[in-house]
């Protein structure tokens, strides 16, 4: 086996590959998929030299450890964590080099929820249907890392280095504001549930995931009770269940679904929403269409 | 026709029937091909087409609101046909539901042709019609946490193939050995919409020793 490889020492509560996704195959029922936090995932790949599409890790609240089986470059952003490297504190935010045989650990986060590692020459799994991301809901791509599992990585690109201190990088929200325009299905909710959507607080439930945000708040009562024929679905659509409360659909969404869409959340808001903690206040403010 | 803005870059176009809105999917996927649809996503649904990655959705409206609707293409010139055991748990219930035999619903089964309105749900998984009005079923009233990969089932006025293990609740009535769904394989899906699908009798009916 090549060198050219990570060893999995900790997988963390849930630590997945990610890339940009594999848009153009929703009519097969194949989720976009990607990483929730593009932009934090783009910057990872910057500071690690690496095209913008190169695969890297998506953590979950307790980061990951690696041990590279040859000299690499990586890079952390995303949330805000300790990074050591076989113990010492070593950068954030910036590119590091660690050792063949090194042991780099992404601690727990201290704000936010995902953390992003970039490795030179990207993760270089198998992509399907162009993409090596995994996708919870459909169980495409390569599964969620396990301790003592062995990435490959990539073949380095020449240059492309980041010579940077500091990369400046979004907090995490305290509290989350997501713009929406109203519909497809808007009209399937009384107007005092339109108001409520767009007047209160609601909370990000902690039975979010990568396919949807989840919110906790007032149930916004539907003006038809009939069921909805099954329909496409886009990303950052908030869909209402039948109980009520609203959820933002994420990178993993189904591409249909049966239940009404009431608003459409703008895709620059969407990275804030994966980092947005349970219980953080999510407001959700109508614009006009563009 | 009615077509609703979702969100600053996607379109849902309603139409009136399941029928419409494959008729609407195909001649859109022809103005796709002839590069006259920019759309980087177009999702058929029971009664709608979704497009998405749309750069001018206000024009497009207009051009959509005043497109005449040809009827569904004739037959597809290929069939991808599924050899099927009718041997579900559930092929008693359904007889009951349609007051007829487990060997008549098979026989019904069979005999139809269908054609992939949509997929959803996972990967692969393609929303079946053609089966008469008379024979829709209820999901069944507790969904199954794990559905065998390759059940053929039925729900509402739809068949489908389950492409791979997971929770359900439609009504199994057989079993089928293809393989819906291989991303190594090119295409990965065997059933998008639009195509046409018969279920070939393999074995003998009835449920499973």
């Amino acid at each position: 086996m090549t060198d050219r490889a990570l060893a999995v020492v900790r997988a963390g509560a849930l630590t997945t590959v990610q890339d940009r996704g594999r848009p153009g195959h929703a009519h097969l029922g194949v989720p976009r998929s990607g990483a929730l936090d593009g932009p934090a995932a783009a910057l990872a790949n910057r500071l690690a030299g690496n095209p913008p599409d190169a695969a890297v890790l998506e953590t979950t609240l307790d980061g990951c450890s690696l041990r590279p089986r040859t000299p690499v470059t990586v890079a952390v952003t995303g949330a805000p964590c300790p990074v050591s490297v076989d113990g010492r504190p070593v950068a954030w935010g910036a590119p590091v080099r660690v050792r063949a045989g090194s042991v780099l650990d992404l601690g727990a986060v201290v704000s936010g929820v995902r953390a992003y590692v970039g490795v030179r020459g990207g993760i270089g799994v198998e992509p399907v249907l162009g993409s090596r991301s995994t996708d919870l809901l459909s169980g495409l791509g390569p599964a969620p890392l396990t301790d003592g599992a062995v990435l490959p990585l990539g073949a380095p690109r020449e240059g492309g280095d980041a010579y940077v201190d500091v990369a400046p990088q979004p907090a995490a929200p305290d509290e989350l504001v997501l713009r929406v325009t109203l519909g497809p299905r808007d009209d399937w909710f009384t107007p005092a549930a339109v108001r409520l959507l767009t007047s209160r607080a609601y909370r990000v439930s902690p039975a979010s995931n990568r396919i949807g945000l989840r919110t906790t708040g007032p149930a916004l009562e539907r003006a038809r009770p009939d069921e909805l024929p099954s329909e496409g679905m886009v990303l950052g659509a908030v869909q209402v269940p039948p109980d009520g409360t609203p959820v933002v659909f994420l990178a993993d969404h189904p591409t249909t679904g049966g239940y009404p869409v009431i608003a459409v959340v703008r895709p620059a808001d969407l990275p804030a929403a994966a980092q947005a903690r349970p219980g953080t206040p999510v407001r959700f403010v109508a614009v006009r269409r563009r | 026709m009615r077509v609703l803005p979702v969100g600053a870059h996607a379109l849902l176009v309603e139409v009136s029937s399941g029928d419409e809105a494959q008729a609407l999917h195909a001649e859109l996927l022809r103005r796709r091909a002839e590069g006259s649809l920019p759309a980087g996503e177009i999702v058929p649904a029971a009664r709608t087409v979704l497009l998405d990655g749309v750069s001018d959705p206000v024009r497009l409206t207009a051009e959509l609101t005043a497109l005449a609707l040809p009827p569904v293409p004739e037959q597809a010139p290929e069939t991808v046909e599924i050899p099927v055991r009718y041997d579900g748990p559930d092929l008693a219930d359904v007889a009951a539901h349609w007051g007829v035999s487990a060997r008549e619903v098979a026989r019904v089964h069979a005999g139809t042709e269908f054609r992939v309105a949509f997929c959803g749900f996972a990967p692969g998984f393609g929303y079946l019609t053609g089966l008469p009005a008379r024979c829709d079923v209820p999901r069944r009233p507790t969904p199954r946490t794990a559905v065998p990969a390759g059940s053929v089932a039925l729900a509402g006025p739809y068949t489908g193939v389950y492409p791979r293990s997971s929770p359900g609740g439609w009504q199994l009535i057989g079993t089928t050995d293809l393989v819906l769904w291989d991303p190594a394989r090119v295409p990965a899906a065997l059933l998008s919409p639009g195509t046409r699908v018969r279920f070939v009798p393999v074995g003998a009916t009835g449920p499973a020793a």
